[in-house]
């Protein structure tokens, strides 16, 4: 494990550093001092894992591809943007528009995290990706979903209202949400829908929940005891009506 | 009218500290602040508003006035000796500062409104005027704050730099807010940088107001007119028509800033509550602020973050002890704060609030 | 006297033909009759209705304008020498149906509607909430509130009557005699379902159509037809119906011909009498006459509903507007140059009056110059097309559109101007009962609601490009609004800045 300090580096100069030493075959990597320092990660050449102390700036991780990033505290806006494999972890809370188009690898929030978590989430090929919030979320949760599994555990929200705000998986036409908890009708978006969950959902819960609870210490097996939702799109085309040709035939 | 032809969007960062007990707050706590945004702003305006600053001249509308031309400062002077009782007039200091290129010619008056002047209407209406008066018919002269106790610094610059330039180091006050702005499609002038404000009111703000256009026509109904080419000042016109002029409480106007959805507001149980929100917004839709934003107001006794209704800019508020400190990143909180007992981002549509506690020598 | 005039349309029906006859029994002018069987047109009857084309089972039918040349003269247009041949002949006032027709300039077309891009982001109109609910009625200036420690507030004023509209468009009066009762039904359940209002005009309200009263402005007019208590007490809103663009100035004449039964029973009159609609209220001389109607119709329904006046735009319809909602008129429709009619004077349909957009800007301006643009609606409406001509009306300055052509012709209106002749074919301004029943109403109703919703998505769709969310923050928002190849005085009344300008 290699550790340094970030402070007084801007944030192309501790990338930089993350490149070389990542590319001298350093595998284990801790920074510390990251104070708002941008595309955390970004371009890194995979497998290395990084652990992160302090609060790392917008961007974190944006377009990853294989590496491990885990923040021990608070993220801000834009992580994980479109990330493409790898794992992002965060033991805090995460800002606005957390794993926009991602379309592989897992992303683990540990808190909440703001608005459009896991919007324009694809599913590609054999990739599937994983969103987890442990806490709640809020407006346009998997707005235009495609594909992947977004998990919102609700925890600190148990008996509340809403571990989801508003409009939760409008435009969805793919993938699947599960949300611990209740989601009451008004809160879903225009194309998605509720459905109960089945056995194989909670098949597949425990597997991906199995590594988040044991990262983060949580009781696996007390959250799969309760009750959980599903949201799923409610057509693959929703908007078949909407248009119409202005020539030919009607 | 010039001031009719074009507006000009702006982008940025935002960041505003206020000590709840009324202790005063160095002029660098705001500059670090808004300097561990830097990569927010592009260098092409930054500025502060700092509340509590001119204790001894507590009584007096202080009006911070940009010069671009030296014959408009006598103009200014002599409309001032006339319709005001002009107790200091003193240029602001600067030091020459790496970044800034020294701009218009920055001068402060210490005023106070003679009561036979008034007739009809309020000291502050009165005030109001002589500022719309001064932006609309001195081109060249700008009234940039005309509150109590309180003072605008701006310029064009990283907010770092403005704040040297200005000397801010010098000043002490209970609360700050700051900008650092990123224009996009720019005249880059000094008039043009954050904070906007009018007597007590101040605004910096993140976005672009979409609705610019009728929220302008709207104020002008009541006088005011929009001369300063950034579509941020309309929002302490509205500010000032609504809570001061219409005497509606902040709660009001964040229904009537950033409404809730008429969904949200036909699902209200409360049947009074919903026909209060209901006729808000029936009243007073040209009020509304739409596009994205994130903006803090600073008014005498406290700080406001909002964003706009469906949260398409970023806002953290943390608080440590009586510190409250609102900015557009959290990492930036770190820089002023050590050891905040909590971080949040307010929802959409929702304030976070600062409150002043102490109120002797509060500015206004 | 001899006939100098030639047809206007030559009818060819092509080899395809399969002698249905179908033509025939569609063409209510009697344009085409039958020789051996076979289709044979009349080609000075026909008005270009396209009905028979239409639905003609092979297609085979195809009308044009018949090709024998006049020697060109721009200014002596064809239709001028015509006219004048009509009028030598028969000594008669030019009458027409629809809209002015002539090639003015159209505003609307050189107006642009901006779009965001980067600064700030557009709104996905789809998946992102898009709120287009307006309120017809006064506004206060502002509110009062009883505010509590917690923030907590509750409303201490009351405000005046307010309507709802889901959407910023409604229905334009169009009067039982000018349509028939069939294009009533159509209107009224499209409005309901819908969520807007229709307006019935000024020949008064089927009592059929009261069950539909909620989603129903009643018009008053100098006739007073049809005009009593109970026709006020089911009204969603009266407005008092002073002027329309297509006849400014001018009043209208149902022909006894086309008073049924059924439109006198509405208009409380005789059957078989004239219906007289002249252009002056006789009790309505001045704005403080205007006033005491206004007055006198809100004291009528007990002040609980909205009460409007309807005002074609005129020159200085600025000052007109000024005063009518000094006069208490909570809600004001201005009617512009390009508006349609059952029938008018073709001199005063083409030539009287201004442009819609003109009107609603100085309007809107005036208003606002004296602060009591809230204090009223503005609907503005003569000849909206399409949701952007409705957006663009929005953006200069007013609350909500109201469309007559535009929703006769979904219902099968080709705009061939022959309202006035009662013999229209499509079954719309029709009292022949054979005819009228060629308007299915539920299938009319259908075809108005699916041009209303279209064209409400598209606005969605524009708003959400400017970035807007709401439709009030569009609403007289001109900034986002350009013009091209406009004079300077023209931009200068709208308030509009030239494209390129930033």
């Amino acid at each position: 494990m290699l550790e340094f300090s970030a402070k007084n580096m801007s944030h192309r100069e501790l990338n930089f550093a993350l490149r070389q030493l990542v590319l001298s075959g350093e595998r284990e990597i801790r920074v510390c001092g990251v104070c708002g320092h941008r595309y955390l990660g970004t371009g890194l050449p995979g497998p290395a894992s990084i652990t992160v102390e302090g609060v790392p700036g917008e961007d974190l991780g944006a377009f990853l591809d294989g590496c491990l990033i885990r923040v021990l505290g608070n993220a801000q806006n834009f992580v994980g943007n479109t990330m493409n494999s790898g794992q992002l972890i965060v033991h805090g809370n995460a800002g606005d528009i957390v794993g926009y188009g991602m379309r592989g690898g897992s992303l683990w929030i540990l808190g909440n995290v703001g608005y459009r978590a896991g919007i324009h989430m694809k599913a590609s090929h054999s990739q599937t990706p994983v969103l987890i919030v442990g806490g709640r979320s809020e407006d346009f949760l998997g707005e235009y979903m495609a594909g992947g599994v977004i998990v919102v555990l609700g925890i600190g929200c148990e008996g509340s209202t809403r571990p989801v705000g508003n409009w939760v998986g409008a435009g969805m036409h793919g993938g699947t949400i599960y949300v611990r908890g209740n989601v009451p009708g008004h809160r879903v978006g225009k194309g998605a829908k509720l459905a109960p969950c089945q056995e194989e959902d909670l098949t597949q819960l425990e597997v991906l929940l199995a590594p988040y609870c044991r990262e983060f210490g949580l009781n696996l097996a007390a959250l799969l005891g309760d009750p959980f939702v599903k949201l799923v799109p409610a057509s693959p085309r929703p908007y078949g009506r909407l248009y119409v040709s202005s020539v030919g035939e009607c | 009218m010039e001031s009719r032809q074009y507006y000009v969007p702006s982008g940025c960062a935002t960041g505003g500290i206020l000590h709840e007990a009324g202790e005063p707050i160095s002029g660098c706590e705001i500059a670090a602040l808004m300097g561990a945004m830097h990569e927010r702003s592009n260098g092409l305006g930054g500025g502060f508003a700092g509340y509590g600053i001119y204790p001894e001249m507590a009584d007096c509308y202080a009006l911070h006035v940009m010069y671009d031309r030296e014959d408009k400062r006598r103009a200014v002077e002599e409309l001032l000796s006339g319709s005001t009782f002009l107790v200091r007039s003193e240029r602001i200091p600067t030091r020459s500062t790496a970044g800034v290129v020294p701009g218009p010619d920055v001068w402060r008056y210490f005023v106070q409104v003679p009561p036979r002047n008034l007739e009809s209407l309020t000291e502050e209406d009165y005030v109001v005027r002589l500022v719309m008066r001064i932006n609309l018919e001195l081109p060249g002269a700008w009234v940039i704050s005309s509150g109590r106790n309180l003072g605008v610094f701006k310029g064009v610059g990283y907010p770092e730099d403005i704040a040297n330039y200005y000397r801010l180091d010098e000043y002490k006050g209970y609360m700050w807010i700051g900008h650092g702005r990123f224009p996009t499609n720019t005249v880059a002038w000094w008039g043009g940088a954050h904070p906007f404000s009018l007597l007590e009111w101040s605004v910096v703000h993140n976005g672009e107001i979409s609705s610019y256009g009728i929220n302008r026509r709207y104020v002008e109904m009541f006088g005011y007119r929009c001369t300063l080419r950034t579509d941020t000042e309309v929002l302490v016109y509205l500010i000032d028509l609504l809570r001061r002029r219409h005497g509606l409480p902040w709660t009001a106007l964040w229904a009537i800033l950033a409404p809730p959805f008429w969904e949200q507001i036909e699902r209200m149980r409360d049947q009074h509550k919903r026909a209060a929100y209901t006729a808000l917004r029936q009243v007073y839709g040209s009020a509304m602020v739409n596009g994205p934003f994130s903006i803090i107001i600073a008014h005498s006794r406290g700080m406001i973050g909002l964003t706009d209704r469906v949260k398409l800019r970023p806002l953290v508020a943390a608080r440590a002890g009586a510190l409250f400190v609102l900015a557009s990143e959290e990492s930036a909180v770190s820089a002023v704060l050590r050891s905040p007992e909590a971080i949040w981002a307010p929802r959409a549509g929702f304030p976070a609030e600062g409150v002043l506690q102490r109120s002797e020598a509060v500015a206004g | 006297m001899r006939n100098y005039l030639l047809p206007e349309f030559r009818i060819i029906i092509g080899p395809e033909c399969v002698r249905c006859l179908r033509c025939v029994r569609e063409c209510s002018f009697g344009a085409m009759e039958v020789a051996e069987g076979i289709p044979k047109p009349r080609n000075q009857r026909c008005v270009a209705c396209r009905r028979c084309a239409v639905f003609c089972p092979t297609g085979a039918i195809s009308i044009r304008p018949l090709e024998v040349a006049y020697r060109t003269n721009s200014h002596w247009s064809e239709r001028a020498r015509q006219d004048i041949l009509r009028q030598a002949q028969t000594g008669g006032v030019l009458l027409c149906g629809a809209g002015n027709d002539l090639d003015y300039p159209c505003i609307f077309d050189r107006l642009l509607l901006d779009a965001s891009q980067v600064t700030s982001p557009s709104i996905d109109p789809l998946r992102e909430p898009m709120e287009l609910v307006t309120y017809l009625g006064r506004k206060p200036v502002n509110v009062t509130l009883e505010t509590r420690s917690d923030g907590s507030f509750r409303l201490t004023s009351q405000l005046p009557p307010q309507l709802k509209l889901e959407v910023p468009i409604i229905f334009g009066a169009m009067s039982l005699g000018a349509v028939n009762l069939n294009v009533h039904r159509s209107l009224a359940r499209a409005a309901r379902e819908l969520g807007t209002l229709w307006n019935c005009g000024e020949g008064g309200l089927h009592r059929e159509l009261y069950q539909f009263g909620p989603c129903t402005i009643v018009q008053v007019a100098s006739g007073r037809f049809g005009v009593h208590q109970q026709y006020l007490d089911i009204a969603a809103a009266i407005e008092i119906k002073m002027g329309q663009g297509a006849k400014p100035g001018i009043g209208g004449h149902l022909p006894a011909e086309k008073v049924t039964p059924e439109i006198a029973a509405t208009r409380l009159i005789p059957v078989g009498s004239d219906a007289l609609s002249p252009a002056p209220h006789h009790d309505i001389y001045s704005i403080e006459d205007l006033a005491t109607l206004v007055s006198a119709l809100k004291e009528a329904t007990h002040h609980t509903k909205p009460v409007g006046v309807k005002i074609a735009a005129v020159h200085h319809i600025a000052a007109i507007a000024s005063g009518a909602v000094r006069a208490g008129a909570d809600f004001l429709t201005i009617d512009g140059f390009r508006g349609g009619t059952g029938a008018a004077p073709k001199a005063v349909r083409n030539h009287v009056g201004i442009p819609l957009e003109l009107a609603l800007a100085a309007v809107d301006d005036r208003l606002r110059e004296e602060g009591i643009r809230g204090e009223v609606t503005l609907i503005a409406s003569g000849g909206i097309r399409h949701s952007a001509d409705a957006l663009k009306a929005i953006a200069l300055g007013a609350d909500a559109v109201a469309i007559g052509s535009a929703a006769l012709i979904a219902l099968g209106c080709t705009l061939c101007q022959a309202c006035h002749t009662g013999r229209c074919a499509w079954g719309i301004t029709t009292q022949d009962p054979e005819l009228a029943q060629r308007q299915d109403v539920e299938e009319g109703a259908a075809r108005l609601v699916n041009l209303v919703r279209a064209w409400s998505t598209e606005i969605k769709e524009m708003l959400g490009a400017l970035g807007i969310n709401a439709i009030e923050s569009i609403r007289g928002n001109r900034e986002r609004l350009r013009a091209i190849e406009l004079g300077e005085e023209t931009t200068s009344i709208l308030g509009v800045k030239v494209a390129g300008k930033e």
